[in-house]
């Protein structure tokens, strides 16, 4: 089965219905973007945490909801450049091998319609998994659609990576790491007292 | 609590801050007792590593006892007086069970910026710059160490701060430094360049593991003096051409293993200095560039001093056409831990040697000066956080 996401390069903004095993986003001028790590956990426990859609939201960096509506079907939302605007969409599982792949797309009508999906193979000597997570969307912009999708490659890269950067230590780790609410110097020149009033001392 | 911060070039402000506290599940907070200023802090001091932010909290070798643990830390417990390794790692990812704890994949929440810059990023460490964690530093009253049941080491003995607290980060430090040299016992001969803190715990290291000869390269009198101490054959570079002496204590060999125990601020290359300061180029790799030279043929060349970014002019046909070895990178301090203190506590070693200075934290700013500066032969500062 082919189970990798198949680009349909149709220029005109036609849109086609979508095959049963193939990922496509309809629209052309889309992005695609895969990532991919090693994490020294077995392949079934990885796959467990991502079929249980709600536990992405853990490991997204953004603030984004989900909501599982059934088995399959999930709907959520996120706030999306330019602008930060909040935005929602219904993703379906379309195709699913436990322990090995999980595929998905939005539904129809999605303002960014995309397509994702996650693959779980053992690493060479069995050291772990390697996770590979591919997406392509159309990203917003109009008539802007082919420059924003250069602009935000990048972006979408580094979305994706951190995703499974956070995937990976709290899986290995069984945490992610943070410095956000640590104590720091009063970066103004006048050295005065940064102390927080509420914070009671120590003995 | 009071606090060293990083305030700019050449500046350090002693500042009140508010407390740390637990973040993540397997965190603990440590009352510190003793923390010292390493050499590789001068290089955040004079302003040569890249995301220093004003107001980042100094600090990476540090001890003290546990005062708060995380929910999910199972072995620490509050009241463990604790050593504190610099490197940060989870303990569970590939590098971690290789004990390559400062290539750990899980601790570095800025990583994709370390990526940016090497391509991977390595550990997180304590106060040393956003790209490598921008974790708070312990020369400070207080620190949080993430997972608590991974690094720190429990001390159960009584014995004082000042000869266990160098497990922190310049004994392992120096004693990788030795170890990556491949040493043939009661045969390799090991120069190291540079008698600072590591370059000391280097030289005893070195004789601990059984080199027949280790020469000692610098130009401070009293620096060059310890390591004599220690019994390593002194060469005063700012007197005599280290590579032809090398060459004549060694039969014409060379010596089998050389440590750059200086790394990126190195003295003794105009060209490197003006590069420097003009910004064309991040560090002064002289020391690099003689001990490759120097080196015999088929020899090692161990990096313990660090470098940041990009060196110029490295005479790598030189070490292709010896044929040398480097060995290289931030300290696995974890799997030294254990090892050290054992050494330690059998009084093989007692690693108080090396401090030469104390100052109460308040005045860190004195002290930063004093240690860049080498006044009154100073080689090491430790501070301390309760005055």
């Amino acid at each position: 089965m082919d189970s990798s996401i198949t680009p349909t390069r149709r220029r005109g903004g036609a849109r086609g219905p979508v095959t049963s095993s193939k990922i496509t986003v309809p629209d052309g001028d889309s992005v695609k973007v895969v990532r991919a790590c090693t994490i020294m956990r077995p392949a079934a426990e990885l796959y467990a945490f991502w079929r249980e859609v709600e536990n992405l939201a853990q490991i997204i960096k953004y603030p984004c909801s989900i909501v599982r509506i059934s088995d399959t079907e999930s709907r959520w939302s996120a706030s999306a450049p330019p602008g930060d605007r909040r935005i929602e969409w219904t993703s379906l599982v379309i195709n699913d091998e436990p322990s090995r792949l999980i595929a998905w797309r939005t539904a129809e009508g999605a303002e960014i319609a995309h397509a994702g999906s996650v693959r779980f193979e053992p690493a060479p000597g069995d050291e772990g998994t390697e996770v590979t997570v591919a997406l392509e969307y159309n990203p917003p912009g109009g008539q802007f659609a082919a420059l924003v999708a250069k602009l935000t490659d990048k972006e979408a890269g580094q979305q994706v990576a951190e995703t499974l950067r956070r995937f990976k230590a709290l899986t290995e780790a069984g945490e992610i790491p943070t410095i956000e609410g640590q104590p720091a110097g009063n970066a103004q020149d006048d050295g005065a007292a940064a102390v927080d009033a509420e914070q009671k001392d120590r003995p | 609590m009071k606090a060293a911060c990083w305030m700019g070039k050449r500046r350090v402000e002693v500042q009140e801050v508010r407390e740390p506290r637990i973040l993540n599940p397997r965190d603990c907070i440590v009352k510190i007792t003793s923390t010292a200023i390493c050499g590789s802090d001068l290089h955040l001091y004079n302003g040569f590593v890249p995301t220093m932010e004003k107001g980042d909290i100094l600090g990476h070798e540090f001890m003290g006892e546990i005062v708060e643990i995380g929910p999910a830390v199972k072995l620490r417990k509050v009241g463990d007086r604790v050593v504190v390794p610099f490197t940060i790692a989870c303990g569970g990812c590939h590098h971690c069970q290789r004990q390559e704890w400062s290539c750990c994949d899980n601790t570095n929440p800025n990583a994709a910026m370390a990526e940016l810059i090497n391509g991977y990023s390595g550990s997180a460490l304590f106060g040393y710059s956003h790209a490598f964690g921008g974790y708070a530093g312990g020369q400070a009253q207080y620190a949080r160490v993430p997972f608590a049941d991974v690094g720190p080491i429990k001390i159960e003995s009584d014995l004082p701060d000042a000869k266990v607290l160098f497990l922190s980060d310049i004994f392992p430090t120096g004693y990788m430094a030795a170890e990556n040299c491949a040493i043939d016992p009661g045969r390799s001969t090991v120069a190291i360049w540079g008698c600072g803190p590591v370059g000391q715990f280097a030289v005893r290291s070195a004789l601990l593991l059984g080199a027949a000869k280790v020469f000692a390269i610098d130009r401070q009198p009293e620096r060059l003096a310890m390591a004599q101490a220690a019994g390593a054959y002194p060469l005063d570079e700012s007197k005599l051409d280290v590579h032809e002496r090398l060459k004549e204590l060694t039969g014409g060999r060379g010596p089998d293993a050389a440590i750059d125990a200086v790394g990126m601020e190195a003295h003794g290359s105009l060209y490197d200095t003006v590069k420097q300061r003009l910004k064309l180029e991040q560090d002064r790799p002289f020391v690099l560039r003689q001990a490759i030279r120097a080196v015999r043929k088929g020899g090692v060349l161990s990096i313990p001093g660090v470098y940041t970014g990009m060196v110029d002019k490295i005479p790598f046909g030189a070490a292709f056409a010896k044929g040398v070895t480097f060995k290289m990178g931030q300290t696995h301090v974890h799997r030294y831990l254990r090892p050290l203190l054992e050494m330690v506590q059998s009084g093989r070693i007692d690693p108080s040697f090396v401090v030469t200075h104390r100052f109460p934290l308040s005045r860190a700013a004195e002290a930063y000066e004093t240690f860049r500066d080498r006044t009154d032969g100073c080689i090491k500062v430790v501070l301390d956080p309760a005055a």
